[in-house]
């Protein structure tokens, strides 16, 4: 057995590799450095490569562009970096290519506080970029989480010819925990799908079965137009409404019809619980503390650890609160997630607990809010 | 053992300056609890945009069980090498808890029922390998002596893989000064 005592994002960075991802193009940022220093070292042994960019814009330019060109592809980087990305975010939306997208959360806004935690950018995440579009976004608690999550990113991406940003937090990136390494031959890896039809007959956004049409690479002599522009199924410009209404529909529908494959969470004693804290990312940690404290206690208290926020899993939260009175919902910001829970639950039973100095959510103050105080 | 007999932890904070080691102390404690006493650890940081300077801290929880809160809540054992970062953090430390701190450095403690250790443990580094940069180490083996947070073995391993190569001997002779100076105060009771 392979037992380390490693980093969040030393984990995303090995889950990276597992998931066969082998260009990596960024710019490093604190508290996301890691990724960077440990893809640079290991991506050219793994027979990939590893590019510095002058920028994030850049970065994520590059990162499509070599996912376009065939390799799975990522970036690392934090809010600044993240706030650069956004409009390459709608690109690869747009000409669904697949990529992953790592934000090892800070204190913002701006420049903010590298060193210091934060979950702020879990709207930014959704609607950072302009226009309606389809995202996936993953969020761990556990270093382990980390690296299982970075490859059910770039699976998903794959699958569903999506960006998926895996967006983690300081304290889950910077945090060290015991890591068994998994031999890379087990790890479940999604491909890209041979193209089934002659080149001539090749039809890049297609309707297919699966709404996702197979991805031809640059270069394995499919010629087609790729554009951020709305475009017909051939990848040109297109204006008509009966090629613009169809698109849009596909690309939320095939992210749709796949919730069940896509939505992830955990559920602690929800049951009996008149009282749920929903939660996600590091401040799972304190919440599952309290939890515990408060049921040693024996308070009916659950907790939901939400893995998939984007899209938001709905019926999970829906059916774990349904007997609740309360509804405690921690966050590293002033209120973000909450928005999304009080939308399902209602507003009347939400308490928000949150902080955003760069410190922890403390286990006292969901045990105070569990207890109503 | 900390915060509420229902969770088992113990919480350790070993905090000074940027550059004085304290995160890779963390690292190596961290490592001899999950690797080599085969328990579970956390380790979490917190520090300046400096390289040098500013404030650092680095905390590490031990359990036999699942650790959920990854940062101290209430310290088990303090290791202070700077006067603001005892002056911050000596509050926090439980009853009946330590506080290590190296008296070259650091006056006064402000925190009660507690008990006070204080060696010049920079100086012990110099005395004891010629480097002051091994001050971390004599740190770890002060705090290991005192607490018995891990196990020795553990701890001797976790430095000897951590230490650069052909530095190995010299950090074990900083731990040892370390674990000295610890037994020789359980010794005076």
């Amino acid at each position: 057995m392979d037992i380390r005592f490693i980093q969040g994002n030393d984990a995303i960075a090995w889950g990276a590799l597992a998931a066969g991802c082998r260009f990596f193009g960024g710019y490093p940022i604190t508290p996301s450095t890691e990724v960077a220093e440990l893809m640079a070292r290991e991506l050219p042994r793994h027979g990939g490569k590893f590019i510095q960019m002058e920028d994030e814009i850049a970065s994520l330019a590059a990162v499509i562009g070599a996912s376009v060109g065939g390799l799975k592809s990522m970036t690392a980087t934090s809010g600044p970096g993240f706030s650069l990305m956004q409009e390459h975010i709608g690109y690869a939306a747009m000409t669904e290519v697949p990529c992953v997208i790592v934000n090892v959360q800070r204190l913002g806004p701006s420049t903010g506080q590298p060193t210091a935690a934060s979950q702020g950018d879990v709207m930014q995440a959704r609607w950072g970029t302009h226009g309606d579009h389809p995202i996936i976004a993953l969020c761990p608690y556990t270093v382990k989480q980390c690296f299982d999550l970075t490859v059910a990113a770039f699976n998903m991406s794959e699958k569903y010819r999506t960006p998926v940003i895996l967006l983690t937090d300081e304290v889950i990136g910077h945090m060290r925990e015991k890591f068994e390494m998994p031999d890379f031959a087990t790890v479940e890896r999604v491909e890209r799908p041979h193209i089934p039809v002659p080149h001539e007959w090749y039809r890049p956004y297609g309707d297919t079965p699966s709404d996702v049409p197979p991805m031809a690479n640059f270069g394995d002599g499919y010629r087609y137009h790729i554009t951020g522009l709305f475009h017909d199924d051939k990848g040109y410009p297109t204006q008509r409404l009966d090629e613009v209404d169809p698109w849009i529909d596909r690309v939320h529908r095939k992210i749709e019809r796949n919730l069940e494959d896509i939505l992830l969470w955990d559920e602690d004693e929800v049951e009996d619980a008149n009282t749920v804290v929903v939660t996600y990312g590091a401040s799972v940690r304190s919440a599952r503390h309290a939890v515990k404290l408060a049921r040693a206690h024996r308070a009916k208290v659950g907790l939901i650890a939400i893995k998939t926020i984007w899209p938001f899993p709905v019926e999970a939260v829906e059916r774990a609160t349904a007997h609740a009175r309360r509804v405690v919902v921690p966050e590293m910001n002033l209120g973000q997630l909450a928005l999304e829970v009080e939308r399902v639950v209602g507003r009347r039973k939400v308490t928000r607990v949150n902080i955003a100095n760069g410190e922890m959510v403390t286990p006292q103050m969901i045990l105070d809010a569990i207890e109503g105080k | 053992m900390s915060n509420n007999k229902s969770i088992d932890r113990t919480e350790i904070r070993l905090a000074g300056e940027g550059g004085q080691g304290m995160i890779l102390a963390g690292i190596i404690l961290g490592e001899a609890a999950a690797i080599y006493d085969s328990k579970n650890a956390t380790q979490t940081q917190s520090y300046g945009p400096e390289a040098r300077g500013g404030a650092s801290r680095a905390e590490v929880v031990i359990s036999n069980g699942e650790i959920d809160h990854p940062e101290v809540i209430n310290a088990d054992a303090l290791v202070a090498l700077s006067q603001e970062a005892c002056d911050k953090y000596a509050g926090n430390v439980r009853r009946d808890g330590w506080i290590i701190v190296d008296d070259e450095k650091v006056g006064r403690v402000l925190a009660s029922h507690v008990k006070i250790v204080r060696f010049p443990i920079m100086r012990m580094a110099v005395e004891a390998t010629g480097k002051a940069i091994t001050t971390n180490v004599v740190a770890l083996g002060v705090l290991v002596g005192l607490t018995n947070a891990v196990s020795r073995e553990a701890i001797e391993k976790a430095v000897v893989k951590r230490a650069p190569k052909g530095t190995e001997e010299m950090n074990m002779k900083a731990l040892a000064a370390g674990f000295e100076a610890a037994q020789d105060y359980i010794g005076r009771g």
